[in-house]
C-alpha cells in the first residue's frame, strides 16, 4: 500500500503557502461542471459544503437528521483554540503547533499540525463575520479562557455552547448555499456504501430513513465528514446517532484506517448511574479553569465533602503536576483519576468518581462570576444528578469522548482511495495519540473552510474523470450489496436487541481496551469479539419492516460495523507495544506511572488495510519525522 | 450513583401515541413499566420500554433524539399536554423521572402542528423550519473575506443579548405550544441575533422580510401574542424577540428595498 503523505517541501512555516500556490486550480467557469458529495453536516461537513458551493462547485450534502444543525458538533461545549495572542501572553502559531504536537505525544504529522495552527487565526475571523456571538469583554473585544495542555489563554468560546454557535455559523453559511441552489440538501439520508469506479470514489449508496428507499448518488468526488467512532464503547459523550458506518464501509472499499486504537478518555464526565444508562454527559474541560480536582487522602473517609478539612484532601493533579495543575492534558488527568480510584480513594456510592470543587472559586470571585462562565453546565449537572454544584462539589469520572484515529489521509486530506477525502474527526490526521481540548472544533473548521477548497481543486484539476452516472454497474452492485445486508439482518429474527448487543460490545471494549490495556486484556478481547459477532448474526431481532422508518434497523447496521471496528482497535492496540497519549499499555510505563513511548519502534502511524471478509487486516506504517519539535518525553510537572 | 434514589423504583403508566405513518390514524396505547428509576431520563425510560417491545416482537416506539444533552433539538415529545413536559427550561431528553411519582399516568404525544406532519409515532417532520433558515437566516459572507475578529468591537451587553437569542435549538416546542401553530418565536430568535450584531446590519431588511414570507408560505399559523411559545421553550427564549422582529419587519416595510415576495431570485 502506498502511504505517500505528500507533505510539501520547504520550511514548516512555508509549506502550506507553497502548497496553495503549487496546487492546481479549477477556473470559476469550470467549477460548475464538477459535483461533490459531502456526507455529514457537523462542523467539517457543513463548512466544506458551504465553502465549496461558494466557489461554484455543485454540492450534494447528505444529512442523517431532519436538519443539518442537529449534527453531533452542536454538543461541543468549551471552546475553540486560535493563536491570536490577543491576551499578549506569548502565544503564536508556532506555540500552538508546538503544544499540539507535544500534547499528541509525538504521534501526529508536523506539517498538518502547523497548517492547523496557521488556519486557526482565520477561523475566528470568519466565524465572527458569520455572526457567531463569541464571549466578549466589556470593552467589546473577544474574551479567552485556558484549556488543558497549554500555558496561554487562547480558547474562544460562546458560553458553554461553543460547538452550537460554531455549527450554527457553518450551517447558516451552508443554508445560504441551499438558498442559492448550489447545495442540494438530502436530509434523512444515511450513507451505507461508497462506490468506486476505476479505483476512484465516484458516489455513495444511502438509505432514506423515512421511506427505507435505497438510493444511489454519483459525483466527481466524495467527502466524508461523518465524525468519530467513540460509540464503539456504547457509553460515551458522543451523540447517540454518531457512528462509524460511513468510514467503516469506505475502509472495506480500500481506505486505510489510521491508528484505530487512539481513543480519548475525557477526565470530567458525569459518572454512570445505572444499567439503563444510555450515554454519558461531559462536563467541559473549561471547568478546570476554576474547579479543583480532589479525593480524600484516606480512602475510608466517608464524610460528606464539606466536612473533610483541607489537610485531609488530596488535590492530586496540583500535587503531581504543579506547573499545569488542574489543567494537565486529558489523558494524564484521566489516568490520574483512575489511579486514585483504583487505590480505593474514589468517592460516591460506586467509588468510581472524584470531586471537582468550585468552593474556592466561588469564594474568590463570587457566584455571579462563576455562573456567568459556566451557568449552563452547572444547570445541566443539576438536571442530571439532582445535586446543586454551587453547594456540593461535582462528582466526575473519565469517559470515552473522542477518537484520534480515523481514516488515513495525506496532506491533501485524501484517503488511500483517490477522490475520497475525509475531514474532521473522521480522519486520523492532526491530534496524534491525544487531542488537546478545544482543538477538534478548530480542526473541523480548518479542514472544511480552508483546506479542502484548495486540495479538492488540486484533485479535480489534475485527474482525468470519465463521465459516470448511477446506471454504471458499480452502483448497481453496491446497491444490491446494501439491500442484501439489510434483508440478512431483518431475517435473523432472533431474540436480542441491537442495543443489548451494543452494550455488551461496549463493556468488553471498556474493560479490555479502555483507559489501560495490556497484552492479556487485548488477547481476551480478540477472543470475545468474534463470539459477539456470531451472536449478532444469529440472534438479532429487528421488528417491523425495512421500507419505513425503522430505528432498530438503523441501530443494528451501526452495531454490526462497530463490532468489526472494535476488533481492529484491539489488534492495533495489541501491535502498538508502547504507551503514548491516550493509548496506555500497562506493560509500558515509567516508574511514576507515566506513558512510556518507544520512538525507536513506534514513531509511526499504523494504517490498516482491509483484506477481505474473515481475513486479518494488514498493518502498514507511515514513518513520522520530527524536524522542528524535538522528540522528548512529555512532562507536565 | 448520581442522586440518592437508587433503591426506590416507580411504577409508571404510559399512554403513548402510536401511528404507523402520515396517512393512517393514530391512537394512544397503554403501557406499564414496573421498575423505573428516578435517576433515569425520560428517554431512558423509553429505551427500557422499547427493549421490552422488541423482545416481544412488537415494533418499538419511534422517537427522535441524538445528543441527549438538551442541545441538538431532536427530541420532541408532548408530555401530559406540554411540549417537553412539566419542568421549565428543560428538553425531553433532560427531563428525569424524579420529576414524576410512583403510580403516575403520563400521556406522551408528538409535537403537533399543521407544519409538522407525523412521520411515525412520536417523530414528526420539522424541515419547514430549515426552509425558513435558508430564506435568510445568515450573513452573506464567503469564506476568506473576513477582517480581524477584533476589528469591530461589540459591547458585552449586545453580544450577550445576541447569544441569548442564538441559544434557540430549533426543536419546534414553540410551534407545538402555540394554539395557532405559529413559528414566530423561532423566527424572531434568528432575526434578533443577527439584527443585534453589526455583522447582520447590511441584510437586515431583506432577511426579516424573506424569513417572514417563507414562514407564511409554510403551514404555520399567525402570531397573536399569547406567549405560550416562550413558556414552553426549553431554552427560555424570550418574547421580547417577537417585539424586535415586529420592529424589524416594520422597518423593512417602511425603508427596505425588498418589495416583492420572491423567495427565489
Ligand atoms: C460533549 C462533547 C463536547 C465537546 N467539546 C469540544 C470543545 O469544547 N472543543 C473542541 O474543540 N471539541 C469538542 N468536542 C469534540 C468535537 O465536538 C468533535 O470532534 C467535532 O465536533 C467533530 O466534528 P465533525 O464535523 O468531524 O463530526 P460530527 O459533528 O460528529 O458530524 C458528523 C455527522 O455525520 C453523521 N453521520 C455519521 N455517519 C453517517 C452516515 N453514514 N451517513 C450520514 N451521516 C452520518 C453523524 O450523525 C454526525 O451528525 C466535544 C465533543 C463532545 C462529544
Ligand atoms: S436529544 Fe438533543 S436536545 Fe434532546
Amino acid at each position: 500500500m502506498n502511504l505517500d503523505s505528500k507533505i510539501p517541501s520547504g520550511h514548516i512555516s512555508e509549506k502550506w503557502t507553497n502548497h496553495q500556490f503549487e496546487s492546481k486550480l479549477v477556473n470559476p467557469a469550470n467549477r460548475r461542471k464538477f459535483s461533490v458529495i459531502v456526507v455529514g453536516t457537523g462542523l467539517a461537513g457543513a463548512s466544506a459544503s458551504a465553502s465549496l458551493a461558494e466557489l461554484g462547485y455543485n454540492v450534494k450534502t447528505l444529512c442523517i437528521h431532519d436538519s443539518p444543525r442537529r449534527a453531533h458538533s452542536i454538543a461541543a461545549q468549551g471552546g475553540i483554540n486560535a493563536a491570536k495572542n490577543y491576551q499578549n501572553d506569548g502565544d503564536s502559531v508556532y506555540r500552538l503547533f508546538y503544544d499540539t504536537i507535544k500534547g499528541g505525544d509525538f504521534r501526529a504529522r508536523e506539517a498538518n499540525v502547523h497548517r492547523l495552527a496557521e488556519n486557526s487565526v482565520k477561523i475566528i475571523d470568519h466565524c465572527v463575520a458569520l455572526g457567531v456571538p463569541f464571549a466578549r469583554e466589556y470593552g467589546g473585544l473577544l474574551a479567552n479562557r485556558s484549556f488543558g495542555g497549554a500555558q496561554v489563554s487562547r480558547t474562544f468560546y460562546a458560553r458553554g455552547q461553543t460547538g452550537q454557535q460554531l455549527l450554527l455559523g457553518a450551517y447558516s453559511a451552508m443554508m445560504r448555499q441551499v438558498d442559492a441552489k448550489k447545495v442540494e440538501l438530502l436530509n434523512f439520508r444515511e450513507m451505507l456504501d461508497l462506490v468506486l469506479v476505476d479505483g476512484k470514489a465516484r458516489g455513495v449508496i444511502c438509505r432514506n430513513v423515512l421511506t427505507g428507499e435505497i438510493e444511489s448518488h454519483a459525483a466527481d468526488a466524495v467527502i466524508l465528514a461523518t465524525g468519530g467512532y467513540g460509540n464503539v464503547f456504547y457509553l460515551s459523550t458522543n451523540a447517540k446517532w454518531s457512528n462509524a458506518t460511513a468510514i467503516w464501509r469506505a475502509h472495506k472499499r480500500g481506505a486505510a484506517f489510521g491508528n484505530p486504537c487512539f481513543t480519548q478518555i475525557h477526565p470530567t464526565c458525569i459518572p454512570v448511574s445505572g444499567d439503563y444508562q444510555s450515554k454519558l454527559t461531559l462536563m467541559s474541560e473549561s471547568l478546570r479553569n476554576d474547579g479543583r480536582v480532589w479525593v480524600p487522602k484516606n480512602g475510608t473517609d466517608a464524610r460528606s465533602p464539606d466536612l473533610i478539612p483541607e489537610d485531609e484532601r488530596d488535590y492530586y493533579l496540583e500535587r503531581i503536576y504543579p506547573s499545569f495543575g488542574n489543567l494537565a492534558p486529558r489523558d494524564i488527568a484521566s489516568r490520574a483519576a483512575k489511579f486514585v480510584c483504583d487505590e480505593g480513594r474514589g468517592v460516591g456510592n460506586t467509588k468510581l468518581a472524584v470531586y471537582l470543587d468550585f468552593a474556592a472559586a466561588i469564594k474568590r470571585d463570587g457566584r455571579p462570576v462563576i455562573e456567568g462562565k459556566y451557568g449552563n453546565l452547572f444547570q445541566m449537572y443539576e438536571k442530571i444528578t439532582g445535586e446543586n454544584p454551587y453547594k456540593v462539589p461535582m462528582r466526575i469520572y473519565p469517559a470515552v469522548h473522542y477518537t484520534m484515529g480515523g481514516l488515513w489521509v495525506d496532506y491533501n486530506l485524501q484517503s488511500t482511495i483517490p477522490g475520497l477525502h475525509v475531514l474532521g474527526e473522521a480522519n486520523f490526521s492532526d491530534h496524534g495519540a491525544n487531542r488537546l481540548g478545544a482543538s477538534a472544533l478548530m480542526q473541523g473548521l480548518s479542514d472544511g473552510y480552508f483546506v479542502i477548497p484548495t486540495t479538492l481543486a488540486n484533485y479535480l484539476g489534475s485527474t482525468k474523470l470519465d463521465k459516470v452516472d448511477v446506471s454504471h454497474q458499480a452502483f448497481k452492485d453496491a446497491r444490491a450489496g446494501v439491500e442484501q445486508g439489510i434483508s440478512r439482518m431483518m431475517n435473523i429474527k432472533g431474540g436480542k436487541t441491537a442495543d443489548e448487543l451494543h452494550r455488551k460490545l461496549g463493556k468488553l471494549m471498556w474493560d479490555n481496551c479502555g483507559m489501560a490495556r495490556n497484552e492479556q486484556s487485548l488477547n481476551k478481547l480478540l477472543e470475545e469479539i468474534p463470539k459477539l459477532r456470531d451472536e449478532f448474526w444469529n440472534d438479532l431481532r429487528i421488528p417491523g419492516d425495512a421500507a419505513t422508518l425503522n430505528q432498530e434497523l438503523e441501530r443494528a447496521g451501526r452495531v454490526a460495523d462497530f463490532i468489526e471496528l472494535g476488533e481492529l482497535m484491539a489488534r492495533d492496540a495489541l501491535e502498538r507495544r508502547e504507551s503514548c497519549g491516550g493509548h496506555f499499555r500497562t506493560e509500558f510505563q515509567t516508574q511514576d506511572n507515566e506513558a512510556q513511548r518507544d520512538d525507536e519502534k513506534f514513531c509511526h502511524v499504523a494504517a490498516w488495510e482491509y483484506q477481505g471478509e474473515g481475513k486479518a487486516a494488514k498493518r502498514n506504517t507511515e514513518a513520522l519525522n520530527f524536524e522542528y519539535v524535538k522528540l522528548a518525553t512529555r512532562s507536565y510537572k | 450513583m448520581a442522586g440518592n434514589n437508587n433503591s426506590r423504583t416507580m411504577r409508571i403508566n404510559l399512554k403513548v401515541w402510536r401511528q404507523q405513518n402520515e396517512k393512517v390514524q393514530g391512537n394512544l396505547v397503554d403501557y406499564t413499566l414496573d421498575s423505573v428509576s428516578p435517576d433515569m431520563s425520560f428517554l431512558e425510560m423509553f429505551d427500557v420500554l422499547n427493549e421490552q417491545l422488541v423482545k416481544k416482537g412488537e415494533e418499538p416506539v419511534a422517537f427522535a433524539h441524538d445528543c441527549r444533552e438538551g442541545i441538538c433539538g431532536s427530541c420532541a415529545m408532548v408530555i401530559d399536554g406540554e411540549p417537553h413536559g412539566p419542568q421549565t427550561g428543560t428538553t425531553t431528553c433532560q427531563l428525569h423521572m424524579r420529576s414524576f411519582s410512583d403510580g403516575d399516568t403520563i400521556v406522551v404525544e408528538p409535537f403537533r402542528a399543521k407544519a409538522f406532519p407525523v412521520v411515525k409515532d412520536l417523530v414528526t417532520n420539522r424541515t419547514a423550519l430549515d426552509r425558513i433558515q435558508a430564506a435568510g437566516g445568515y450573513v452573506t459572507v464567503s469564506t476568506g473575506n473576513a477582517p480581524d475578529g477584533n476589528a469591530i468591537p461589540i459591547s458585552k451587553e449586545i453580544a450577550d443579548l445576541a447569544m441569548d437569542a442564538a441559544a434557540c435549538i430549533q426543536c419546534g416546542a414553540c410551534v407545538a405550544a402555540c394554539r395557532n401553530g405559529s413559528a414566530m418565536l423561532f423566527v424572531s430568535a434568528k432575526v434578533s441575533q443577527l439584527a443585534l450584531l453589526p455583522q447582520g446590519q447590511a441584510e437586515r431588511d431583506r432577511r426579516v422580510s424573506r424569513m417572514v414570507w417563507q414562514m407564511d408560505e409554510e403551514d404555520f399559523g399567525s402570531c397573536t401574542n399569547m406567549g405560550s411559545c416562550a413558556a414552553a421553550c426549553p431554552k427560555e427564549i424570550k418574547v421580547e424577540n417577537i417585539a424586535r422582529i415586529n420592529r424589524e419587519y416594520a422597518h423593512a416595510m417602511l425603508f427596505g428595498r425588498v418589495s416583492e415576495r420572491v423567495s427565489d431570485e
